[in-house]
């Protein structure tokens, strides 16, 4: 038995698959996603709107998305230098480096976020070199985009990694052949194929600096309208015992990011189509 | 004699590899060179020092006059074509033929117009006409060669180098292609460098060819030169089917252990030797003075022809020969075989 109108499929395993997927889905993501708008909904039209548009709301969101967004972009730049470096050449110790690109993965946020903030701080051993011409890094939103520099490096080289092991040096050399020079050959053979790859990186860095909690309270300060985060005025809401407000900052963080990340999500699968591969 | 390329005495090594050991070849102008021999043999190392993507160790390459070490990659201006296309994947067909046109500084670089105007020649050239829109993942392979061809000769090309152009095609196209590319350079007259393990394809295509062997010219000339007339062992070995025997030379005469078994060497040096034949220079006999026998071990067809292994006596491996169509012998059957044709060598290899 098979529904009508649909090509008859040879492999098993579909209904299966599909049914598995969308009940941990459900457990995993979509029940506690509804329990959460479920729980904001509960405050009414008018403090939801209240909370939302709250200045001390407004400015924890401006830093979460304005840091993450900055950070992913620097991690875009960086990432791809390394991811480069890591392919194309052979020195002593490249190994240790590939292994080191992962520690943000592997430690636990709060370590990272002390390490940041001790040497950050003015006097740390980089604050103290950039304090005297006025560069404040921690307890500043500088710091807050610091700290997700940290963390979000490792998606960046990853995603970009194996996409450069597979282009060809073949495709450099006919460049060059055809009289184009070095920044022509990587503006228009290197990058073009590596922006799905880089996109998508960008996209888990960006993420993942949105959410971030743990390394970034230690290097913020924390200051209210100034360098607080929005996952901390979560917490902080929580501790209040304003079950609501913190439901509504999760929502509007929830949205925000969903709309963002499927816009990347449909400009990367347009980009992929219009070269011919998608 | 002019000459469009010189190579002098040029070595190359990787790490404790001798990949070339002093190779001189000169190219005339509209010439079609093709670089043959077995893998590791130096031929895509000689190619890739010519168009500047490696640097020799010791001798020059000039075009024409121009010394080639004071030429940037672009001012080299040579139009390569890669085994794998090296096409750019997320280009158009016309994009990636105009690839080279626009990467000219901008006082050199033709207007918009003439591009698209030049872009247009080079597809009706390579039959490519109204697919300029397409993308590479979009074409067949011969098509994609093609493509890499056009992009090739898009810049004006000093010199044409094609690296195993057909390698990675299979039999039928690359015999198309092959023809195709003949007409094309009878055409355009581009010097022409190509490398190929396929010798079937350089007898077929090349003015002249180049037979490398572990990093050395062993022999460059015609078709006719180096099939007919090899100068060395290995030449003769290599190109087309032989069988290679064991000799033999005392007093002028070629020896198959205490039999004399081909008229007269073409040398007199005595002492061990090889002597080669091909399929089509051993005759079946009935046996007699001069001649092999031994058993046959099996009979097939190869196209035109049929094909019987027999097994000699003395040999190290069974002899190859052709038969007429009209001769059945049975497996097991003794024959006798005359070499009507031979080269031989005296070095013992």
């Amino acid at each position: 038995m098979h529904p009508r109108g649909h090509a008859r499929r040879i492999l098993p395993g579909f209904h299966l698959s599909l049914g598995i997927t969308v009940t941990a889905l459900s457990c995993i993501v979509l029940i506690p996603l509804a329990a959460l708008v479920a729980k904001s909904a509960s405050t009414g039209v008018g403090t939801f709107v209240e909370i939302a548009t709250s200045p001390r709301t407004l400015a924890a969101l401006r830093l979460s998305f304005g840091a993450a967004l900055l950070a992913a972009m620097v991690n875009a730049v960086f990432g791809l230098l390394i991811a480069w470096i890591l392919v194309r050449y052979d020195f002593p110790g490249r190994r240790l480096v590939d292994a080191i690109v992962d520690l943000p993965f592997a430690m636990p946020t709060a370590v990272a976020g002390i390490a940041l903030a001790a040497i950050y701080a003015p006097n740390g051993i980089v604050g103290a070199v950039l304090d005297p011409y006025g560069i404040r890094v921690a307890y500043t939103p500088l710091g807050v985009a610091v700290a997700l520099v940290f963390i979000g490096l490792p998606f960046v080289v990853r995603s970009v990694q194996p996409v450069l092991e597979e282009l060809e040096s073949e495709l450099e050399e006919a460049a060059a052949l055809l009289g184009a020079n070095r920044l022509r050959v990587i503006w228009t053979v290197l990058l073009p194929p590596l922006l799905p790859a880089l996109i998508t990186g960008f996209v888990l860095a960006f993420a993942r600096g949105v959410g971030e909690y743990g390394s970034v309270i230690f290097i913020a300060g924390n200051v209210p309208l100034v360098s607080e985060i929005a996952p901390l005025l979560i917490v902080i809401r929580l501790e209040q015992f304003d079950y609501a407000g913190a439901a509504v900052v999760g929502v509007l963080m929830l949205v925000l990011s969903f709309v963002l990340i499927l816009g990347l999500n449909l400009f990367h699968a347009s980009f992929r189509r219009s070269i011919g591969n998608g | 004699m002019t000459v469009a390329l010189s190579i002098e005495n040029l070595r190359k090594h990787f790490g404790g590899f001798e990949a070339l050991r002093g190779v001189s070849l000169n190219v005339e102008p509209g010439e079609l060179v093709a670089l043959l021999g077995p893998s590791g043999s130096g031929k895509t190392t000689l190619l890739r020092l010519v168009a500047g993507l490696e640097v020799e160790d010791a001798g020059r390459i000039l075009f024409g006059d121009v010394e080639a070490n004071n030429l940037t990659l672009r001012d080299r201006r040579i139009g390569f074509v890669f085994q794998h296309y090296a096409l750019f994947r997320h280009l158009t067909v016309e994009d990636n033929i105009a690839y080279g046109l626009r990467a000219r500084p901008r006082r050199e670089r033709p207007s918009v117009a003439e591009i698209r105007s030049r872009v247009g020649t080079l597809l009706d050239l390579v039959q490519l006409g109204g697919l300029e829109k397409r993308f590479p993942a979009q074409l067949s392979g011969g098509q994609r060669q093609r493509v890499a061809l056009a992009r090739a000769l898009a810049i004006e090309p000093r010199v044409l180098l094609l690296d195993e152009p057909f390698g990675a095609l299979d039999a039928q196209v690359r015999k198309d292609l092959r023809r195709w590319l003949r007409d094309l350079h009878a055409r355009t007259g581009h010097t022409t460098l190509f490398v190929t393990h396929d010798q079937d394809e350089a007898l077929e295509l090349a003015d002249r060819v180049a037979i490398l062997n572990q990093g050395a010219i062993e022999q460059v000339g015609t078709s006719d030169d180096v099939y007919e007339r090899p100068e060395t062992s290995f030449v003769c070995g290599f190109l087309g089917e032989t069988n290679r025997l064991p000799v033999e030379f005392a007093g002028g005469q070629v020896f198959l252990g205490e039999l004399p078994i081909y008229g007269m060497a073409h040398f007199n040096t005595p002492g061990p030797g090889s002597l080669y034949v091909r399929p089509h220079d051993l005759q079946v006999t009935e046996g007699g003075t001069g001649a092999l026998s031994g058993i046959v071990l099996s009979v097939r067809r190869i196209a035109d022809r049929r094909r019987a292994s027999i097994a000699v006596p003395g040999m190290p491996a069974a002899i190859e020969t052709d038969i007429s169509s009209g001769f059945a012998p049975a497996v097991g059957e003794r024959i006798g075989l005359r070499i009507m044709r031979a080269l031989t060598f005296n070095e013992a290899r």
